[in-house]
């Protein structure tokens, strides 16, 4: 039984929220810009609840299950931090309120900003951009600034590898660059010879996920920072894997100028169904200049008092206000919880929990690039001996045993990729579970592959059109 | 506390498997001069302490809650109901991500297409998207898109002056390596007769906001005569908007739009210090192939069931790569909730009540504050419930009494408008009662006194 839409259940006239009355004198509507009608719904609070629990009850989250989607860093939430999102002296306060009134909030991010530095290496951090792909944009547009400050204008290129997420490319040509791609070695590292052809004075930069979407860390990376800058490119790093490497090494240590970090990856905020996300950039000195703003710094050494500036040669601002603020009270909460030693922990951990199960998965599926990992590793989404059996049947097989899939066919250089990233907080338990049902699932594969084809059975719909739904286009309820 | 769950002989064993000796034997790819730097971060502390701390952190604000609040210009103070954070709270809402397996995510899809939906009968518009990062963003992909729509034939862009600053600043941003003009800031623009002449062959669109960023509204009949001159020359019409007022206000789909894009926060969201906040953005149909951001679609499953999944996904980024109609990937899905819930909660009836009480308040503290010796409001246009006052004082001078007295004031417009020094912008919501904006009022007459 699938839930109504909202519009359905409404009915003239019910109402779920009670308003003040109007305790002032009315005054004259402006008759012309009035509207005619208003087509929301009508329907009362206890409809409201019972529809969005009904709703809430069809999905999967992280405090449902094991959500081992690749490259998306699905670690669970800790409840604290939402209890600290929610402090009403956090809550209410205006983004235009006098800085004096503010230094709490001020205060945090600053506190917060050295905390990325640190972690990052990094000299500066703008905790503006809202998200991983804004945060990509940001430092592109950072890197143009860098050049054209130095009245460099002919550089139009950056590379990116194969195996990049595809919000690299499409920042890319959000700047106004050219995209070349770079193909990978057979290790899954960047090939150097590629790189090395590549690389002259019309590179901008290079971006480079490292650990890359395959899980596996530069073989390179030293020589890889050295031919970019040779050149006078600049090394942008994606900041997408940073839960493997926390205390690890710091990415600006290997030669990254400017890198986002992802608070709802590695510092655990919630993914809240698409968002919100918070995408802060570092950059090193050279760099720290270009910065979008607002940032918060301290009004001078001697006090504990806070302000807003603005870099010197900043982009400009990236949206408005500060940045996602309360994100950055959860990943503050985190961090602070976590310390030094605990963030280290969490991506050891991180990366343990992968190479056991890459370890113990190898032996039924297809493993490309068979190397230690790091947090995620790739698997061939293929079964010997049964010829039709795709990812993505393997992927709606595994819902029927409780797991949420894989990323499925990313990266795009994996035929039929499985893209396992199980993270620091599942236990060793959860993690031989969902080996056992890969396990059954192979099996099945050979013995009844129907099974697998009309996969998932215990979902509220099963799988669904989507050429239909692209075809037919039905974006919004209208009234029949 | 690390929220880990491993005990040493769980490691211990698991090491075995993957067939190392330790755990450092993971990690020796990694460089070793670079390998295990100190890490400089405070001592991990317990949930009590962190909660104590961040608490007393929190008292260094001046919270809201204890003070009436004048002070909007793209961030509004308004009831959030209770239901809103009960159910944004579910965990299965908010520990989940973007909606990429339909069959274990029909909560998400269908309440993104409840929001789409939405957001089009408040807009007046065909297709809505799930949300941008704010109203500035969405802004900045409304040109994105205007250029897209022009094939990349058209380069200029006509911003109204009272479009947002914030939003026209990120636009340049935005722009800034795509070879755009941004034109239409205040040298020799007067009014929207001004934008109109800086329309011509090279405009992918012109945009503007109603109410604008001083609060005044323009009629729909003027609006629309602006949205023909655009579509006469070729180019798209956008109108940012305070989505509360639509509950009052003549939708945007009506006067021309081919955009519309806001600042989706008023809509059940809290301050939160300026984020996190939500972009809407809606248009006609004919342009969704150039829209930016996730789409939800109606569709049946293998058994003929109604479900939803994203859809038109070749747009997107991560099919299309350096050719998506933007880099967006993860959005605003929770806060997009938020609005929903909001939307539904007050419904047709409540959200009309809302806007009226915004409009009346608003009214009411311009006519007393108007008829205080040295204080005037400014400008013979309607308002919503935003107006620009005329003060007797330096308006961060006047604020700073003003908070003595437990009132947040208005927005400086010095600020962005030079020419509007001794200006500021007061907002009023329902959240102020007649006894708060009495007592503005009050001590506006004491303070000038």
């Amino acid at each position: 039984m699938t839930e109504p839409l909202i519009y359905e259940i409404s009915r003239p006239g019910r109402c779920g929220c009670f308003l003040p009355e109007l305790d002032v004198p009315r005054a004259g509507l402006p008759k012309d810009m009035l509207r005619k009608d208003l087509q929301l719904p009508e329907v009362s609070e206890v409809d409201l609840v019972r529809h969005y629990i009904n709703l809430s009850q069809t999905n999967w989250g992280v405090d449902k299950g094991f959500y081992p989607l690749g490259s998306c860093t699905m670690k669970y939430n800790p409840k604290v931090n939402e209890r600290a999102a929610r402090i009403p002296g956090f809550v209410r306060t205006h983004p235009y309120q006098e800085q004096a009134t503010v230094q709490g909030n001020l205060k945090l991010m600053y506190e917060l900003q050295d905390f990325l530095v640190e972690i990052g290496g990094f000299a500066s951090v703008s905790l503006q951009p809202a998200a991983g792909a804004h945060g990509e944009f940001t430092g592109i547009l950072m890197m143009r600034a860098y050049h054209h400050d130095r009245g460099d204008t002919k550089r139009t290129k950056i590379l990116i590898p194969d195996s990049a997420h595809g919000t690299n490319p499409a920042s890319t040509t959000m700047s106004g660059f050219q995209m070349i791609e770079l193909p990978s070695d057979k290790r899954g590292n960047v090939d150097m010879d590629a790189l090395r052809a590549a690389c002259d004075d019309t590179v901008v930069g290079l971006m480079l996920t490292n650990p890359n979407t395959l899980g596996l860390f530069d073989e390179h990376i030293m020589q890889i920072a050295e031919v970019v800058h040779d050149c006078g490119g600049l090394l942008y790093g994606d900041g997408a894997n940073l839960n493997a490497l926390l205390g690890i090494f710091k990415p600006a240590a290997l030669g990254f100028d400017v890198m986002h970090y992802n608070l709802h990856k590695t510092f655990s905020t919630p993914h809240g169904g698409g968002g919100p996300g918070s995408g802060p950039v570092g950059a090193t000195e050279k760099l720290s200049k270009y910065l979008p703003g607002p940032i918060v710094a301290k009004a001078n050494d001697q006090t504990e008092i806070y302000k807003l500036v603005m870099p010197e040669k900043s982009i400009g601002r990236m949206k408005s206000f500060f940045g996602n603020f309360g994100i950055m009270v959860r990943a503050y909460a985190y961090i602070r919880m976590l310390g030094a030693e605990g963030l280290k922990a969490a991506s050891e951990d991180a990366v343990l929990n992968a190479n056991y199960l890459q370890a113990r998965l190898k032996k039924t599926y297809p493993l490309p690039h068979d190397r230690l990992c790091m947090h995620e590793f790739v698997l061939e989404g293929k079964v010997a001996g049964a010829a039709d059996i795709r990812a993505l049947d393997i992927s709606k097989r595994l819902i029927d045993y409780g797991f949420h899939p894989p990323t499925n066919y990313f990266p795009l250089i994996v035929h039929e990729a499985l893209m396992i990233e199980p993270t620091e907080t599942e236990s060793r338990e959860t993690l031989d579970a969902f080996i056992q049902a890969l396990e059954k699932i192979a099996e099945e594969a050979r013995t009844d592959p129907e099974l697998l084809h009309s996969a998932p059975h215990v979902t509220p719909v099963g799988r669904l059109d989507e050429v239909k739904a692209a075809r037919d286009l039905r974006l919004r309820w209208a009234p029949k | 506390m690390t929220y880990v769950p491993h005990s040493e002989e769980d490691r211990r064993a698991m090491l075995d498997t993957i067939g190392v000796h330790d755990m450092a034997d993971l990690f020796t790819v990694v460089p070793e001069e670079v390998r295990y730097p100190p890490l400089r971060i405070p001592k991990a502390v317990s949930e009590l302490e962190i909660l104590r701390e961040l608490e007393a952190l929190s008292e260094r604000n001046a919270d809201l809650g204890h003070y009436s609040c004048f002070l909007g210009a793209g961030a509004y103070n308004h009831y959030v109901p209770s239901v809103v954070d009960h159910i944004i709270s579910r965990s299965e809402f908010f520990t989940a991500y973007t909606p990429y397996q339909p069959e274990l995510s029909q909560g998400t899809l269908q309440t993104i297409f409840e929001y789409q939906s939405m957001v089009c009968a408040l807009t007046g518009m065909e297709v809505a998207n799930a949300s941008h990062y704010d109203g500035a963003t969405s802004a900045a992909e409304a040109v994105i898109m205007a250029l897209g729509t022009a094939r990349g034939k058209r380069r200029k862009a006509v911003v109204s002056p009272y479009l947002h600053p914030e939003y026209r600043q990120t636009i340049c941003t935005y722009t800034q390596g795509m070879g755009v003009e941004v034109v239409g800031d205040k040298n020799g623009v007067v009014g929207l007769d001004g934008l109109k002449a800086l329309i011509d062959e090279q405009t992918a669109c012109v945009i503007v906001q109603n109410p604008d960023f001083l609060g005044r509204l323009e009629s729909p009949a003027i609006l629309m005569a602006l949205a023909e001159a655009a579509h006469a020359a070729g180019a798209l019409f956008v109108v940012s908007v305070n989505p509360i007022s639509l509950g009052l206000l003549v939708p945007p789909g009506e006067y021309g739009a081919d955009i519309v894009i806001g600042e989706g926060q008023p809509l059940g969201n809290g301050l939160n210090f300026g984020g996190p906040y939500l972009g809407f953005f809606a248009c006609r149909e004919q342009y969704v192939r150039k829209m930016a951001g996730r789409l939800v679609g109606e569709t049946v499953d293998v058994h003929g069931r109604r479900g939803y999944v994203l859809t038109l996904s070749t747009r997107e980024q991560h099919i299309r790569r350096e050719k998506a109609t933007s880099n967006i990937c993860t959005n605003e899905g929770l806060c997009a909730l938020a609005a929903s819930v909001y939307m539904v909660a007050l419904g047709k009836c409540g959200l009309i009540q809302v806007a009226e009480l915004c409009y009346h308040k608003a009214h009411y503290a311009a006519e007393r504050i108007g008829k205080i010796r040295g204080f005037s409001v400014v400008g013979d246009k309607p308002f919503f419930n935003e107006f620009i006052v005329k003060c007797p004082m330096n308006p961060v001078d006047l604020n700073r009494r003003l908070l003595q007295e437990g009132i947040v004031g208005g927005y400086d417009l010095a600020n962005d408008y030079p020419e509007l020094a001794g200006h500021m912008l007061f907002c009023v919501t329902e959240m102020n009662s007649r006894a708060d904006i009495d007592h503005l009022v009050d001590t506006l007459a004491e303070v000038a006194s």
